[in-house]
C-alpha cells in the first residue's frame, strides 16, 4: 500500500491518519461542551473559601 | 547558504520572539501567572504551546536522524504520540488534572502530587529527580539545535552551542510561563508551517508520494547488506521480530517516548493553564492535527533521505544517509536539509528548529527552575524567600548544566549512536516509570495511599537507574561503573537483555510496587478526598 511493504509499517500509517481524525471528531462534538462561566468559576471561589471555614472549624 | 537572508529572516524571527516575550513579561504580576499562566489560557495556545513543547529539535532532527536509520517503523510512534500523547493525555488525564489542580490549588506538577498525597516529601522528591533528570533532555535538545546551526553555518558545533545557549537564556529567564506559552503558539505555527513544507518539497524532488516509497522500497537490499544482521528488512517495513532493531525500535523509541509522553512534567502542567474542560476539547483537535505534521514529517524524511543521498545528490552517489553523514545519525537531518532544500527554505527550517529548540527548552528551563524554587526549597525544605528569584536562579543553573552535558556527551557516545533520541528517550522512560503510576493513582484511584505513591516512585527511579548503569549497554559501557565494579561493560552481556530499554522492566515494576506499598500505608482522609475530588466523575 502506498509503496510501502509489509502489514506492520502501512498500519502504522493507517493508525497515524485514523487517530489525527479521531482527534478531529472528538474535537468538533466537543467543541462547546465543558465550559464553565466566570459566574461559576465565582461559585467555585466561593465554594473553596466556605469550605477551608468548615475544615477550620472542625 | 546566503548569509543576508539567513540573517535577516532569523533576526526578523528573534524580534517578534522578543516582542512577545516582553509583552508576556508586563502581564505577568503573580506568581500564578509565573507558574500556570493565570489559567486563563486560550486552547490554540494551550494545544500549540503542549506540541511545540513536546516537539523538539530531537524529535525533528534526533528521531528524524534515527529514522534514516530504522525505517518508517517509527511511523508507529507518531500513531502513540497522537493517540496516547493527545487523545489519552487531554480526555482521560488532562481534565481531572485541571480540576484537581485547581480544587487543591496545585502550581506545578510535584506541587499536584504533593498536595494530592499531603506529602511534602513527595513533591520534593519529585522536584529533585525532575531537577536531576531533566538537563539529559535539555542538553539533547539543544544539542539538535547547535548540530543544525553548525552544518547550515559550517561553524563548529561547540561555537553553535555556545550561541544558541546564549539566546535561549536571556529569553527563558525574562518570561515567565505566560511569555513561554505565548512565543510557544507562534513558533508551533512556524514549526506547522516548515514542516509542512518540508513534506511537499521531498515528495515532489522525488516523483510523489507513492513513486518516493517505492524507490525507497526498492532500496530493501542494500539496508539488508548494511544492517540486515541486526534485523533490518527495508526502511518500508518493519524489523525483524526479536532482533536487535526490533528491540530498540519497539522498546526504546516506541513505547519509551509513546508511553512516557503521559509522565512528562512539562506538558501536564499546561492542563492546569485553562480555564475550562471545553478548552482542552478544543485542543484535542488542533493539538492532533499539529503533533501528525510535527512527527510525521520527520518520520518520512528521514528514511526517504536514503533515495535521495543515494540516488539524488551528486556528492553523495552510492550513500546511504547514515553513510553520507559520517555515521552521525544527528548530523543526517540537517545535511538533508541543507542539500536538498532551496536556499529560501533552508532560512525557514533555521527558524523552524530554533521554535523547536526554544519553545522545549523554554519550558524545560521553566519546569526545572520551579522544581528547585518552589517543590524544593519553599515546600519540601520549608524555607521563606522569594520563590521567584530562586526560581530563576534554578533556571540559570539547569541552563548551565544542560550546556555542558550538551558540550560532552557526544565525547562519550560512538558516532553511530543516536544519542539525541536515546537521550529523550531514557528521560520519557524514567517520567513514566517514576511518576506514571502515582500520577495515575491521585487522578482515577481515591483509596491510593502515600506509601503506595513513594512505592512506585522509588522502585520505578532505582530500577530505572540500575537498568542504565549495569544492563542496558548503550549507557552502561560509556558510563564505565559496571565495568569498574564488575569487570564487564553489563551485567547481562551476551544476551538480549542489554538492548531492552529499562522502561519495559522499571514501569511495570513501580506499578507492581505502587499496588504493594499501597496495602501497607494509612487510608487518605475523607474530606481530603472530597476537596481533590471535587466536580470530578
Amino acid at each position: 500500500m502506498l509503496g510501502l511493504e509489509g502489514i506492520a509499517v502501512p498500519l502504522g500509517f493507517i493508525l497515524t491518519i485514523a487517530s489525527t481524525i479521531m482527534c478531529i471528531v472528538y474535537g468538533i462534538l466537543n467543541w462547546n461542551k465543558g465550559y464553565v462561566s466566570d459566574e461559576e468559576i465565582c461559585l467555585e471561589q466561593k465554594w473553596k473559601i466556605e469550605e477551608e471555614k468548615v475544615q477550620e472549624t472542625l | 547558504m546566503s548569509l543576508p537572508l539567513l540573517t535577516s529572516v532569523v533576526l526578523i524571527y528573534l524580534f517578534i520572539v522578543g516582542h512577545l516575550t516582553v509583552k508576556a513579561y508586563k502581564e505577568t504580576k503573580s506568581a500564578s501567572d509565573f507558574m500556570v499562566a493565570g489559567r486563563q489560557i486560550h486552547p490554540f495556545v494551550m494545544a500549540m504551546s503542549y506540541g511545540a513543547t513536546f516537539i523538539s529539535t530531537s524529535a525533528i532532527v534526533g528521531f528524524g536522524g534515527a529514522a534514516a536509520v530504522f525505517g518508517m517503523s517509527l511511523l508507529w510512534l507518531t500513531f502513540l504520540t497522537i493517540f496516547v500523547g493527545i487523545f489519552i493525555a487531554f480526555v482521560f488525564f488532562g481534565r481531572r488534572t485541571r480540576i484537581m489542580g485547581l480544587n487543591i490549588n496545585a502550581h506545578t506538577f510535584p506541587e499536584f502530587l504533593g498536595l494530592r498525597f499531603q506529602s511534602r516529601g513527595i513533591q520534593g522528591c519529585t522536584g529533585f529527580l525532575i531537577f536531576l533528570a531533566m538537563p539529559l533532555y535539555a542538553s539533547v535538545v539543544l544539542m539538535g539545535g547547535a548540530k543544525f546551526i553548525a552544518q547550515i553555518l559550517s561553524i563548529d558545533y561547540n561555537i553553535a552551542l555556545f550561541f544558541l545557549t546564549i539566546v535561549i537564556a536571556i529569553y527563558v529567564i525574562m518570561g515567565g510561563l505566560k511569555g513561554v506559552m505565548y512565543t510557544d503558539a507562534f513558533q508551533g505555527t512556524i514549526m506547522f508551517a516548515g514542516m509542512i513544507i518540508l513534506l511537499f518539497i521531498t515528495y515532489a524532488k522525488l516523483g510523489g508520494v507513492v513513486a518516493a516509497h517505492e524507490k525507497l522500497t526498492a532500496m530493501k537490499d542494500i539496508a539488508i547488506k548494511v544492517f540486515g544482521a541486526k534485523g533490518h528488512t527495508g526502511w518500508t517495513s518493519f524489523p525483524e521480530f526479536g532482533s536487535p532493531f526490533w528491540l530498540i525500535v519497539v522498546t526504546t523509541i516506541i513505547m519509551g517516548v509513546g508511553i512516557g509522553v503521559l509522565a512528562q512534567p512539562q506538558l501536564i502542567v499546561r492542563f492546569m493553564t485553562v480555564k475550562s474542560n471545553r478548552e482542552l476539547n478544543r485542543a484535542v483537535l488542533i493539538g492532533g492535527i499539529f503533533i501528525m505534521v510535527a512527527v510525521g514529517v520527520s518520520f518520512i524524511i528521514g528514511p526517504l533521505s536514503n533515495v535521495f543521498f543515494y540516488y539524488e545528490n551528486q556528492s553523495t552517489l552510492g550513500k546511504i544517509s547514515i553513510v553520507a553523514a559520517n555515521k552521525n545519525v544527528a548530523e543526517i537531518i540537517p545535511m538533508y536539509i541543507k542539500h536538498a532544500m532551496p536556499q529560501w527554505f533552508t532560512a525557514i527550517f533555521m527558524i523552524t528548529l530554533l521554535s523547536a529548540a526554544m519553545s522545549t527548552l523554554s519550558s524545560q528551563f521553566h519546569v526545572m527552575g520551579t522544581s528547585l524554587g518552589r517543590d524544593i526549597y519553599e515546600k519540601a525544605l520549608g524555607k521563606s524567600g522569594n520563590s521567584l528569584i530562586i526560581t530563576k536562579v534554578g533556571i540559570f543553573f539547569a541552563i548551565i548544566v544542560s550546556y555542558f552535558l550538551a558540550w560532552g556527551l557526544p565525547y562519550f557516545f560512538e558516532g553511530g549512536t543516536a544519542i539525541i533520541a536515546r537521550g529523550t528517550a531514557i528521560f520519557f522512560g524514567i517520567c513514566a516509570a517514576a511518576f506514571l503510576p502515582m500520577y495515575f493513582g491521585a487522578i482515577y484511584f481515591k483509596g491510593i495511599t502515600k506509601a503506595g505513591a513513594y512505592g512506585g516512585f522509588i522502585t520505578g527511579t532505582l530500577v530505572s537507574i540500575f537498568w542504565l548503569f549495569f544492563i542496558h549497554i548503550k549507557e552502561s559501557k560509556p558510563l564505565m561503573i559496571c565495568k569498574t565494579l564488575f569487570g564487564v561493560d553489563s551485567l547481562a552481556a551476551g544476551t538480549k537483555w542489554t538492548i531492552v530499554d529499562p522502561l519495559v522492566i522499571a514501569l511495570p515494576a513501580s506499578i507492581v510496587a505502587t499496588i504493594i506499598f499501597n496495602f501497607m500505608g494509612k487510608k487518605p482522609e475523607e474530606s481530603h478526598m472530597e476537596k481533590c475530588f471535587h466536580n470530578i466523575g
